[in-house]
């Protein structure tokens, strides 16, 4: 299978997918998809891929059955994947296999860590009530009776230990929310340390307590509270070491994605690599562009026309100098004069007027569909009970009047395998519902939003696989690069040491500001 | 070509009596509080010297042969290099006197004589 997933397929999956071996194999697909992505709505980031459906845009929901009422079948398509309806791409293949072997191999491993986790808080935690029960069960009559400061002992455990509860609660009881590919460490190191404290404990109590019988039950109170309190002091440790330390910013991190060149720049402390990774993919979902791959399509078609017009042939007799073909061929291509940079010029140009005369008629056609709408005050409400609707039905009433401009547009900019028409009217009602005007409603549309405001479908990177040459368990360091890979596009990451900054300090008296007068007066005599 | 030579003369002006007033019929500018960089005159935009801005024509000061451009070195023995503007104004509108005597300096710009080089 890694065989299929190294070969370049030089076809790209989505827009040249037909839409009608796509829909005949949506359906068995689904039987494909494991149990967990259906549930939470937490992203979680090893999560399977489903290949996102074209949906038409208007095209009537009852007919998705049906092939033929597909408007947009004849505009999306280029090629034809293959002859039969069930035919499967190498990248399809792929990515099945990645789900299966992927959806056995990480529950293990994840839960496994939590499961010790678990075990070992629990265990952690019972075991000053252990101490304290233990000579009362075991040898009750031969102890010397509770005074008032062993008393007030007991008291003093239980807050502790409620306290050690609640703090434990904040930091650990999160949902966990990414699968790193190494283990976190300092949190092992945490348990480990833990692990070898509390095990020393009972050790010392198992021999001079338990074996010798001690009478001295204040003694072994005291020896329970004093494990509560290096407990609660572990917790600092974990506090500072976990959460604290990495608060600091000391490293910027420029972001580039591969296939656009957008980037941005995040402060981090200083993180392990794997760490940064996270917090890299989390700012990506919300800071970047959505991956639309359509935009992509006119460099490739003018890359492909660069090196297509020459042609090398040896006429000097046998012999493969490959590297020296190749050469020859780029020299040429520079100096043949191709005018497609005037094409480019004037092909932008030409799309940029057009995205602008349809978005002037959006605008106009939602703004106008917007006036036909009008909301009922309260007292309103019972006059006029005849034409009354809910949000949703106000939508559907003035959608058909901007739908045409909308959808026009929505093709221009290329975006309109990203709205279907049921997500553009919950839009819509949820628009209406909370007053909004029509701009706010267009802001939507009229830029390319980030990744988390589309449907999960449309994302196009759920899976993420980390490439650094160092151990991503190791700290940044200045001039660390790695890689976030996913299927279709990659990002790059840099990291840069912040500076160190000397500040020094001028002091000027607000008395000290002066002005003088520059003249050049001329004077009759 | 061109070479800039500076000599000093000396000008002796008669003030011309108009109503109540004195007047020598030439316009001053300078002084050391002043701008000496907004001198249009000067050669070294640091000197602040006392310049002659405008001449009357006709008046006494052009009658005695002062030049716009001139600088101001002496007024009746008094020196003009390192006085303000006022102070200048004043030394040369003394009431009581009828006569001024400048020493002035003069930039000039004279050509050189071809001959002169190829002998």
């Amino acid at each position: 299978m890694s065989a299929a997933m190294d070969t370049e397929s030089t076809y790209s999956g989505y827009s040249h997918y037909s839409g009608h071996s796509k829909k005949a194999h949506r359906q068995g697909r689904d039987r494909h998809k494991s149990p967990r992505s259906k549930d939470g709505s937490r992203s979680e980031k090893s999560v399977t891929i489903q290949t996102p459906p074209a949906e038409p845009l208007l095209g009537n929901d009852a007919s998705r059955a049906e092939e033929g009422q597909d408007d947009n079948w004849g505009e999306t398509t280029t090629a034809i994947t293959g002859t039969s309806e069930h035919s499967i791409s190498q990248e399809d293949i792929a990515r099945i296999s990645k789900d299966l072997e992927d959806s056995v191999g990480l529950d293990c491993k994840r839960y496994l860590g939590l499961t010790v986790a678990a075990v070992l808080g629990l265990l952690v935690f019972l075991t000053p009530i252990a101490f304290i029960l233990l000579p009362q069960i075991l040898w009750r009559d031969d102890l010397e009776p509770c005074g008032t400061v062993c008393e007030g002992l007991f008291i003093s455990v239980a807050f502790k230990l409620l306290i050690l509860l609640i703090g434990t609660w904040a930091l650990f009881f999160r949902q966990p929310k990414a699968d790193l590919p190494r283990v976190f460490v300092f949190r092992a190191l945490l348990l480990v340390l833990i692990f070898l404290f509390v095990f020393s404990y009972w050790l010392f109590y198992g021999v001079r307590i338990l074996d010798s019988k001690d009478t001295n039950y204040q003694g072994i109170v005291q020896y329970a509270v004093s494990l509560v309190d290096a407990l609660l002091f572990i917790h600092y440790l974990a506090i500072v070491l976990l959460e604290l330390r990495q608060l600091q910013p000391m490293f910027t991190v420029k972001v580039v994605r591969s296939t656009d060149g957008e980037s941005r720049y995040y402060s981090l402390g200083p993180l392990s690599i794997q760490r940064a990774a996270l917090v890299v993919l989390e700012n990506y979902y919300r800071d970047f562009t959505v991956y639309n791959p359509a935009l992509l399509t006119a460099s490739k078609s003018r890359a492909a026309k660069h090196m297509a017009g020459l042609k090398v042939y040896n006429v000097d007799g046998p012999g493969n100098n490959a590297s020296g073909q190749s050469r020859a061929m780029i020299a040429a291509a520079a100096r043949r004069r191709d005018s497609s940079h005037n094409e480019l010029y004037y092909e932008e140009a030409d799309h940029e007027r057009r995205v602008r005369k349809r978005r002037a008629r959006l605008v106009v056609a939602v703004e106008e569909a917007f006036t036909h709408i009008k909301r009922l005050q309260a007292e309103e409400q019972q006059k006029a009970p005849g034409e009354m609707m809910d949000p949703r039905e106000a939508a559907q009433a003035i959608f058909p009047s901007m739908a045409r401009a909308l959808q026009k547009y929505l093709r221009t900019t290329r975006q309109q395998q990203y709205r279907s028409m049921e997500s553009i009217l919950q839009h819509l009602s949820f628009c209406i519902t909370n007053n909004m005007t029509p701009k706010a409603f267009l802001e939507r549309y009229l830029n390319p939003g980030p990744t988390l405001q589309y449907d999960r479908d449309r994302w196009f990177s759920k899976q993420w696989t980390l490439v650094s040459e160092e151990a991503v368990t190791s700290g940044l360091q200045d001039g660390v690069v790695f890689v976030l890979k996913c299927l279709d596009f990659s990002l790059v990451v840099n990291v840069k040491k912040i500076p160190f900054i000397k500040l020094s300090e001028e002091f000027i008296d607000p008395k000290s500001h002066k002005f003088v007068l520059r003249l050049q007066s001329e004077t009759s005599v | 070509y061109l070479i800039s030579l500076s000599f000093q003369q000396r000008i002796e002006i008669h003030k011309l009596r108009e109503g109540e007033n004195l007047i020598l019929g030439f316009s001053i500018g300078g002084g050391i509080d002043q701008d000496p960089t907004q001198n249009p005159f000067s050669e070294d935009k640091t000197d602040k010297g006392i310049y002659v801005t405008r001449v009357t024509a006709g008046g006494p000061a052009e009658v005695a042969g002062l030049q716009v451009g001139d600088k101001i070195m002496q007024v009746n023995g008094w020196d003009m290099t390192m006085v303000t503007h006022d102070q200048a104004r004043k030394r040369l509108t003394k009431r009581n006197e009828e006569v001024v005597r400048l020493l002035v300096t003069r930039q000039s710009l004279q050509k050189a004589v071809q001959q002169s080089m190829m002998s």
